[in-house]
């Protein structure tokens, strides 16, 4: 019998709607392969504990002829930045062990209506600051190519579920590349949408101008699945733009038919040089390129000046977003709470805080608090403002010119764990490509490209497109993905290893 | 101070050499940022819009309690709010 954790999920709705398996046997295969996969991956901070009676139910609404939606019966697994009322949520902190939401996040309620079954909760960067899951409270999550390094961060755990085939589907969150980064050093694919195309409602704030929900997935098309499910207008967010949106799978469908490549301008940032990218990374980049020319794509070189002063400015605003944001972990109304005999509020509250948060999160709500407190406000943050302005007029004058840009997705393959953990600038540069999107809010995404020659690990390329035009990333995407596959013979991830022992 | 957190010392010490690193990085922004480029500080421009002042979903004094470190009486209870010096 086929394995069925191997299948996309695409080609699980597909056997599902036709009742040739059904949402138990499905869900049961990848409770089995999380069983024997965890305790090497580490992928998980909560495994569901009624994803079969979930399951269940979706079959015998299938049986009595309801009609259910594309993806109904599909497994999925959740980042622990997205809160719901079944599960705990942590955001991968301490501070918030146990909590339980009274509520679920937009993008998990909808999930839930089309009937997606939930596996758990996905391992993360305590609140998703990081670029490796090392920030984690509860331990790090391993790349399934190589248990010895990093699946990327801050969603890390969802990328490493899809990768090791313990979900077909997950949700993610990219602030500055927790999404696209996880898919480009795990061989999956992941999108961060336009800012404001998928609710963050119940999702737990990092920086709320720049954090995105999106889907994280093995193909392109899968992504499109998800995004169809989770996006569009929600009006407990009011950053949620209102406009409609064209179906994401259908998109990815009319990619991989082809001839989208045709034509299509592909901007080439000449200020990302190659130097500082590793030489496998490059390569792979430049090979793909050279596949999409050969199917009618012409490259051009654009300037985007400011992009340099990406990093400088995100590191600016995200803190002090970031602070303000968990000023909430008060101590009080949900939370940690250490004892201070005889201490105020005011006492408890700090040293709770001192407990409850790790190393990373404090740097950052330092920084975030200096950077907004008079005397710096102007030098730091309001720069850090204009530079965005500036890098929005990059993405305009480029898009001037070009249909989309494309950048490796980050400038090195995944390094070893422990490798930057104590030296956070370094980390910091892992999202140089990454970040520009955030700061101007157009939508990314990244599909493997193959694996560096120097280590055999896996590459990402990732496209830009102008905001509101996501449409075009899964269609670019897709057929992409059809060239190389095929080209491959087969998925990249048939070549990584099968982890779980006897299989 | 601002970011109500009560660090060891050993923390203070690792922590400022790493935060020096980081701001002397950091400052870089301030070379492109003249007087004349204006502040973006959302990256989608939004309009302010209203809507009718309609109760919508709520949550139950259960429900908000039922993550509280410790609850009395349907409120949070807290240590002294002021200490003896204040």
């Amino acid at each position: 019998m086929t394995d069925l954790t191997r299948l996309s999920a695409a080609d699980l709705a597909d056997k599902l709607a036709s009742r040739e398996v059904s949402s138990v046997e499905v869900t049961q295969a990848h409770l089995d392969r999380i069983a024997a996969v965890e305790a090497d991956v580490h992928a998980y901070l909560h495994v569901s504990d009624h994803a079969l009676g979930v399951a269940a139910d979706i079959d015998r609404r299938r049986a009595a002829g309801e009609d259910l939606g594309p993806v109904a019966g599909v497994p999925l697994a959740i980042k622990d930045v997205l809160v719901t009322t079944d599960m705990p949520s942590t955001s991968g902190s301490k501070i918030l062990e146990g909590y339980m939401s009274p509520y679920d996040a937009t993008v998990v309620a909808r999930s839930r209506a089309a009937g997606l079954v939930p596996l758990g909760k996905t391992n993360m960067d305590e609140f998703a600051m990081g670029s490796s899951t090392e920030h984690s409270a509860y331990g790090p999550t391993r790349n399934p190519w190589d248990l010895d390094r990093i699946p990327g961060g801050s969603g890390g755990g969802s990328a490493a579920a899809v990768a090791a085939f313990e979900a077909p589907l997950a949700l993610g969150s990219d602030t500055g590349g927790s999404i696209r980064q996880p898919a480009h050093v795990t061989g999956t694919v992941g999108i961060k949408p336009t800012y404001g195309g998928v609710s963050r409602y119940g999702a737990i704030a990092l920086a709320s101008s720049l954090d995105q929900v999106g889907p994280v997935t093995r193909t392109v098309l899968d992504a499109g699945l998800l995004h169809d499910v989770i996006g569009g207008h929600d009006h407990n967010d009011s950053t949620s733009l209102t406009q409609d949106w064209p179906s994401f799978a259908e998109a990815a469908r009319e990619g991989a038919r082809g001839d989208v490549l045709k034509g299509l301008k592909v901007g080439v940032i000449t200020e990302l040089p190659d130097s500082g990218f590793q030489a496998g990374v490059s390569a792979s980049f430049r090979a793909a390129l050279a596949k999409m020319e050969a199917q009618g794509a012409e490259i051009v070189e654009i300037s985007a000046p400011h992009f340099e002063y990406g990093v400088a400015a995100y590191y600016l605003i995200l803190p002090a977003e970031a602070s303000s944001n968990l000023a909430k972990f008060d101590s009080v109304r949900f939370g940690l709470r250490v004892d201070v005999p005889g201490g105020t509020v005011e006492d408890v509250m700090a040293a709770s805080r001192d407990a409850g948060f790790g190393d990373e999160v404090k740097r950052r709500i330092i920084l975030g608090t200096y950077a907004l407190s008079a005397g710096y406000y102007d030098a730091y943050y309001g720069s850090a403002q204009k530079v965005r302005t500036l890098i929005q007029r990059d993405f305009d004058a480029a898009f001037g010119q070009v249909d989309v840009i494309a950048t490796p997705t980050a400038p090195t393959t995944a390094f070893k764990l422990g490798e930057r953990i104590d030296d956070p600038l370094q980390m910091y540069l892992n999202d140089v490509t990454t970040i520009p999107a955030n700061l101007a809010g157009v939508p990314g995404i990244s599909v493997p490209t193959g694996l560096a020659e120097e280590d055999g690990l896996p590459v990402g390329i990732q496209f830009l497109a102008p905001a509101r035009e996501d449409a075009r990333l899964y269609r670019v995407g897709a057929a992409l993905e059809a060239l190389l596959v095929d080209g491959w013979g087969g998925p990249l991830l048939d070549r990584a290893p099968i982890l779980g022992g006897a299989r | 101070m601002l970011a109500r957190i009560q660090l060891s010392d050993d923390e203070v010490e690792r922590l400022t050499g790493q935060l020096d690193a980081i701001v002397d990085n950091i400052a870089k922004v301030s070379e492109v940022a003249t007087p004349e480029v204006p502040a973006t500080s959302h990256p989608i421009p939004l309009e302010n819009v209203y809507r009718p002042d309609e109760v919508g979903f709520t949550l139950t004094t259960a429900q908000v309690l039922q993550n509280a470190p410790d609850a009395t009486d349907d409120r949070f209870r807290v240590t002294a709010i002021l200490g003896e010096e204040q």
